[in-house]
């Protein structure tokens, strides 16, 4: 039986904003067949910079298309910054919520907005935009979800068990070869930041000065992100902080690396922000010239 | 209009058969092994349902073993020989395409030190005969093979599996919960050691089956503590339950060939209606059960398909199992290699003898719109031109 509430039921039934803008400003589409999921996500904006109109295509089960409606409705009006900050529970939330083995199809919802925020900079910026999100550094083969997806909902979630991370992003439950990955990941994972979570980002939302805010963005790279790369074979470095764009190099594979660039750049962004500052944009050196975006 | 079709699931109980448990359920209550007169008559109506079951089977009374259901019995065949084995020999041979309650059992032995084989199946669904005999070595302790596959209709060559096993002296189970009642079956002519089946898909009640254990084969019980079915499996018979059973074995044996000509009918109806109004609706496997229709729908998925279907009345079931903790979809699709964009948007319709034409008609009449409407919302199909485009993902 599907122990989907009326909320839910209704937004399958009669979902919102379906369907296709043919001069869309960003478009983003994730998923993978293998998962049984796909969602493709495309805005429009208007002269404030806010997302003016959303419109989305499913495939997948009741509770992706209810996922997709609810998200559409939650980030119309929203300005792209504000709408990347709109999260898996959330989502959920608004739909009053969704069975534990049925949160990944929040989740996706959420990796296509970004996805189409990602093609919306990428284009402003003068830079073939990828429509398609391609992730780096995969875990679970079978469904190809990356470290990265599944670091970013154990820490939004507070998840604890290869279960929880299996309902969360399907990550373990196609062939299970990936499982002691997962647990390695969520050991390490629960084990590195909670202190740090607890203290740091509420003290670093006070205003800070740019000599702070440079110390506590070199802290957080040292800290947060560098040694996650330098395990992957790469490295981060600040290069230069020019009001709210921080400017970084990427070295070694990651340079070289299109798409775990992309990825990575999100992941900075999310630690930055929120270890830091919330108005922080991350910009790569080389691109850095381009000038501002959005 | 309330339509079930999902009779490999489970069967709505004949009423035939209600009647005949209720007196079970109420006056008759003694304990078939006692000595006194009372439990007596309930110990005459169990061996009555005993011989039922044996005749629709083909099989000596005997060598029925009233279980709990079709896992119990499958647990009992696989793990039951082989330990009456005790370990001289390493390797099993089973499927791709069993029911989790054969397939479970062999990951298990697996990884307990027996070597497994699983033998693969081609597109349309059939099993590589040749290669499971190639297979087979002196090792070899059991083969276990079921008779029709539970997903998609598909029959399996038995007879002939069992001539090969028998040939080479190694232990021949068969999974035949969707087969028994379907298919005709005559245990005395075919040399199988071990039969599978389930009372709930012919009309029985849940929480009864059989296992057909042959005279001579050996078996270890997993249940022990008392005298009850020879011996080999323990514990005070369902008495109400198995005399439901009897009464359903006797409903099919009488009714089999007239049934499954109505059935096909319906089935084929059913099957040439979805494939001439759905457009991108391809059939899953060839020779069938007479009442199992396997069809993909490309581009858009099983749940959503399903939970339409339910809301105007239709209960059917889907491959894809998105909605519980295995999110593989279908692994007997996957073995058939049917692409991920199909295989995820599968439906089974499953009828019986109580499904009605106007029932079928009006699955004919519901469906297509379901479709469409789930393809408007795919981003599979191009919005401009309604075709079908690939993505990369």
């Amino acid at each position: 039986m599907w122990d989907y509430n009326d909320k839910v039921k209704d937004h399958f039934r009669n979902p919102r904003n379906v369907g296709y803008i043919k001069d869309a400003d960003g478009v983003g589409l994730v998923g993978s067949m293998a998962c049984g999921d796909a969602l493709k996500l495309m805005f429009k904006l208007d002269g404030e910079q806010r997302i003016e109109d959303v419109k989305f295509q499913t495939f997948g089960c009741a509770s992706a298309i209810a996922s997709s409606s609810a998200l559409t409705e939650l980030i119309k009006g929203k300005s792209l910054d504000e709408a990347a900050r709109v999260s898996n529970k959330e989502i959920a939330e608004y739909l009053g919520g969704l069975p534990e083995q049925k949160m990944h199809c929040s989740v996706l919802g959420r990796d296509a907005l970004l996805a189409a925020i990602d093609n919306y900079r990428k284009k402003s910026r003068g830079e073939q935009p990828e429509e398609v999100q391609v992730a780096s550094d995969v875990v679970c083969a079978c469904f190809g979800v990356t470290r990265q997806e599944i670091e970013r909902t154990v820490r939004e979630n507070k998840l604890s068990t290869v279960e929880e991370v299996t309902n969360y992003t399907k990550a373990g439950g196609g062939c299970g070869g990936c499982v002691p990955q997962i647990e390695e990941l969520l050991t390490e994972i629960n084990a590195s930041p909670p202190p740090v979570r607890e203290a740091q980002p509420k003290a670093a939302k006070k205003r800070l000065t740019t000599i702070q805010k440079i110390q506590l963005i070199q802290e957080t790279i040292d800290r947060e992100i560098r040694p996650q790369l330098q395990k992957d074979g790469g490295d981060i470095e600040l290069v230069d902080l020019d009001g709210d764009m921080v400017v970084v190099s990427m070295r070694g594979t990651c340079s070289h690396c299109k798409v775990a660039s992309f990825t990575l750049k999100f992941v900075v962004e999310n630690k930055l922000r929120e270890f830091v500052s919330d108005s922080l944009r991350v910009v790569e050196a080389s691109s850095a010239e381009a000038g501002d975006e959005a | 209009m309330n339509v079930y079709l999902d009779n490999n699931a489970t069967t709505r109980v004949a009423p035939e058969v209600v009647e005949a448990m209720l007196p079970l359920l109420a006056d008759l209550y003694g304990n078939p092994s006692s000595m006194h007169s009372f439990g007596g008559q309930v110990g005459t109506q169990v061996q009555r349902a005993r011989d039922q079951l044996a005749a629709l089977i083909g099989a000596d009374p005997v060598e029925v073993v009233f279980t709990s259901g079709g896992s119990e019995s499958d647990n009992m065949a696989i793990r039951g020989t082989l330990m009456s084995m005790d370990g001289r020999k390493r390797h099993i041979i089973t499927t791709r395409v069993e029911h989790p309650a054969v397939r479970g059992v062999f990951q298990h032995l697996g990884k307990t030190g027996y070597r497994v084989t699983e033998i693969p199946v081609d597109s349309d669904g059939a099993l590589d005969v040749d290669m499971l005999e190639n297979a087979i070595s002196s090792d070899t302790a059991l083969v276990s093979v079921m008779w029709a596959n539970n997903e998609t209709g598909v029959i399996f060559p038995i007879e002939r599996i069992a001539r090969i096993c028998k040939e080479r002296g190694v232990v021949f189970h068969t999974d035949a919960v969707q087969a028994v009642g379907k298919l005709p079956i005559d245990l005395s002519r075919t040399p199988i050691d071990l039969l599978s089946l389930s009372g709930h898909k012919l009309h029985a009640p849940k929480g009864i089956g059989a296992l057909f254990v042959r005279k001579g084969a050996k078996m270890v019980p997993l249940i022990i503590g008392g005298h009850q079915e020879g011996g080999r499996r323990a514990g005070t018979e369902n008495a109400a339950s198995i005399v439901g059973l009897g009464v359903a074995a006797e409903l099919a044996a009488s009714q089999i060939q007239t049934e499954n000509r109505e059935v096909r009918r319906l089935r084929d109806r059913l099957q040439q209606g979805i494939l001439k109004s759905c457009k991108d609706a391809v059939l899953n496997g060839k020779h069938r059960l007479p009442n199992t229709l396997n069809v993909s729908f490309k581009y858009i998925e099983g749940e959503s398909i399903l939970l339409m279907l339910d809301e105007v009345g239709i209960s059917a079931s889907s491959g894809s199992a998105c909605a519980s903790g295995a999110l593989e979809p279908s692994h007997v699709l996957r073995a058939m290699g049917v692409p991920f964009t199909a295989a995820h948007g599968s439906i089974r319709f499953s009828l019986s003898r109580y499904t009605t034409q106007a029932e079928i008609d009006y699955v004919l009449e519901k469906l297509p719109p379901i479709v469409d409407r789930l393809r408007e919302i795919s981003p599979f199909i191009d919005d401009e031109s309604g075709k079908p485009v690939e993505l990369t993902l």
